[in-house]
């Protein structure tokens, strides 16, 4: 646990010493308030408790972008850099590395979601919301955020450039995103199953709206454990090569 | 301290090293010899626990390192041939999170880093960015998170590679003062370093250990003869004369004679200069300069090397 903790401390101030993550940050947020601009605020009249859910909607997709260019960095650029063998060569676990690493990229992402909050509070200034709503809405964001930063830690340690880990992170991510397109056109329980794997349409769409089902919370967690176990193993078959 | 045992380590069907078997006792200064591509590096990553072997066994100070590699990694400390280091960190705090990710307890890191600076000559940079460093101060800060949490082995990998001479010159003396505290297993291509500060050397060609033994041993071995050159005041004849009366000596020859210098070549099978040294000075000549020609270390080696697969045939898999 102290290496976890030790490694996600180094690794989040390196986010913060470097211009990579302000700028992902800083375009993630470019991005989503012109979309709230452009469509939650635009337009007829609508309810408060539409528009924020229009803002969880786009904030979904900005959030999951964001996790993938956040997490390209977390492995690949340790193999890029050959500081790699400093982790292997000291008394620290694969397990422990990728959970370190995928910890400080939550927790960047997690400021992220931090600046994000003045939209919220925007449409609160013109209207009503529901504390209930808001937190669902954002702890969605919180774990879907989590299963795409796992994801991505995966696509990282899969690549030895960090170009190579936003396209195969970004490339497992949409395979997730689209498996409900899929599941439209097979037979049970084939579609079943990709139905219930889809990443987004099967499982976000209850946080949006303010509802938090225990299934969606275990989904996003399953998917958080299987890709940094994956992410585990890949690493401990690096010391193979 | 280390037992290596049947290593053999394979990238794909290549053979990047094969069979090695050798010991290296507590407190030794190790060096580790062989032309690009020969597997050295491949052998060091194994030691350092960053790699796994194919097959064989590895002991580190009694902990089988294939089977349990964390137990093992407490005990080593080790610098790839490119430093390990993060570039937006400043010194101190890199040897810091270096120090307590190799174990020690937060608040006895900074003292440890202190030490560790102290010894690789590194405290004025503490503050520094490593972005800002120049190489040699690279290399120092890569052998200070090396020794920084006081491992029992050393293996350095290449650590005067890129350094200039006066560079090259700090490093030795580094690795020397090194010595004593660690067991220090250290690579490099600068044969003549490897001789000055180590106890022992290992060549390895081709994925094999050819030799091993010290300088002189493998002089021997690979049937190298003493010739010494020495310059004295005064005519050849007379140091010519003593110099071939030094038991060992099979021939002297005078190789030049310039107003009141000369200079001589005296052939042997063995180490001959403190008794030429002794006889010259027993006879009361002035003796100027007495050095170890021909068959030097670089000769050595590659006559111990020599009749291996060319290079292209051994390119060791990074």
């Amino acid at each position: 646990m102290r290496a976890i903790l030790l490694i996600a401390r180094r690794e989040l101030a390196a986010y913060l010493r470097t211009m990579s993550g302000y700028v992902i940050i800083a375009l993630s947020l470019f991005v989503l308030a012109l979309l709230f601009n452009a469509v939650a605020l635009s337009g007829p009249e609508q309810r408060s408790s539409d528009v924020l859910s229009e803002f969880f909607r786009d904030a979904s997709g900005v959030t999951m972008t964001a996790a993938v260019f956040l997490a390209m960095r977390l492995l690949a650029e340790e193999q890029q850099r050959g500081t790699v063998a400093l982790l292997f060569s000291s008394p620290v676990r694969e397990v422990e590395v990728v959970v370190g690493k995928y910890l400080s990229g939550l927790a960047f992402l997690g400021i992220f979601l931090a600046t994000t909050i003045f939209m919220p509070a925007l449409i609160m200034v013109h209207g009503k919301i529901s504390f209930g709503h808001l937190a669902a809405g954002y702890l969605g964001l919180l774990l879907l955020g989590s299963a795409t930063m796992a994801i991505g830690t995966l696509g990282s340690a899969l690549a030895k450039s960090q170009i190579l880990a936003v396209i195969i992170g970004g490339s497992m991510v949409i395979a997730l995103l689209i498996a409900w397109m899929l599941a439209r056109v097979t037979e049970r329980p084939v579609s079943d199953v990709l139905s219930g794997m889809a990443l987004w349409q099967q499982h976000f769409p209850p946080f949006q709206a303010g509802i938090v089902h225990v299934r969606d919370i275990v989904y996003y967690l399953v998917v958080t454990y299987l890709g940094l176990f994956a992410a585990t193993r890949v690493l401990e078959a690096r010391r193979w090569r | 301290m280390i037992d290596v045992e049947g290593l053999t380590k394979y990238y794909g069907a290549h053979a990047a090293i094969r069979d090695l078997s050798f010991s290296i006792k507590k407190g030794e200064v190790i060096g580790f010899l062989g032309l690009n591509g020969a597997g050295k590096s491949t052998t060091l990553k194994i030691l350092g626990c960053v790699l796994l072997p194919t097959s064989g066994h590895l002991r580190i100070d009694q902990v089988d390192a294939i089977s349990d590699p964390h137990e093992a990694r407490k005990r080593i400390g080790f610098l790839p041939d490119s430093p390990p280091l993060y570039d937006e960190m400043t010194v101190g705090a890199y040897l810091s999170f270096v120090a307590q990710l190799r174990g020690a307890a937060p608040g006895r890191a900074r003292a440890l880093v202190e030490e560790a600076e102290e010894r690789t000559a590194t405290r004025e940079v503490d503050r520094e960015l490593i972005s800002a460093l120049s190489h040699g101060y690279r290399q120092r800060v890569g052998v200070a998170q090396a020794v920084v949490h006081k491992p029992a082995l050393l293996v350095l990998d290449e650590p005067s590679s890129g350094l200039d001479p006066v560079q090259i010159v700090e490093m030795r003396s580094l690795i020397r003062d090194l010595k004593g505290e660690h067991t220090v297993l250290v690579s490099s291509h600068i044969l003549s370093e490897i001789s000055q500060i180590c106890d022992r050397l290992l060549v390895i060609q081709a994925g094999e250990i050819v030799a091993q033994g010290s300088e002189a041993e493998l002089a021997k071995r690979a049937g190298a003869g003493g010739a010494v050159e020495l310059e004295v005041r005064g005519a050849a004849a007379r140091a010519a004369e003593v110099v071939r009366g030094v038991p060992g000596v099979t021939g002297v020859t005078v190789v030049s004679e310039s107003g009141d210098l000369s200079v001589l070549r005296a052939e042997g099978a063995a180490e001959l200069r403190p008794q030429i040294a002794r006889a010259l000075v027993g006879a009361s000549v002035d003796l100027y300069r007495l050095d170890r020609v021909g068959d030097r270390l670089e000769s050595i080696f590659l006559k111990l090397t020599a009749g291996g697969p060319a290079p292209s045939d051994n390119k060791e898999a990074a």
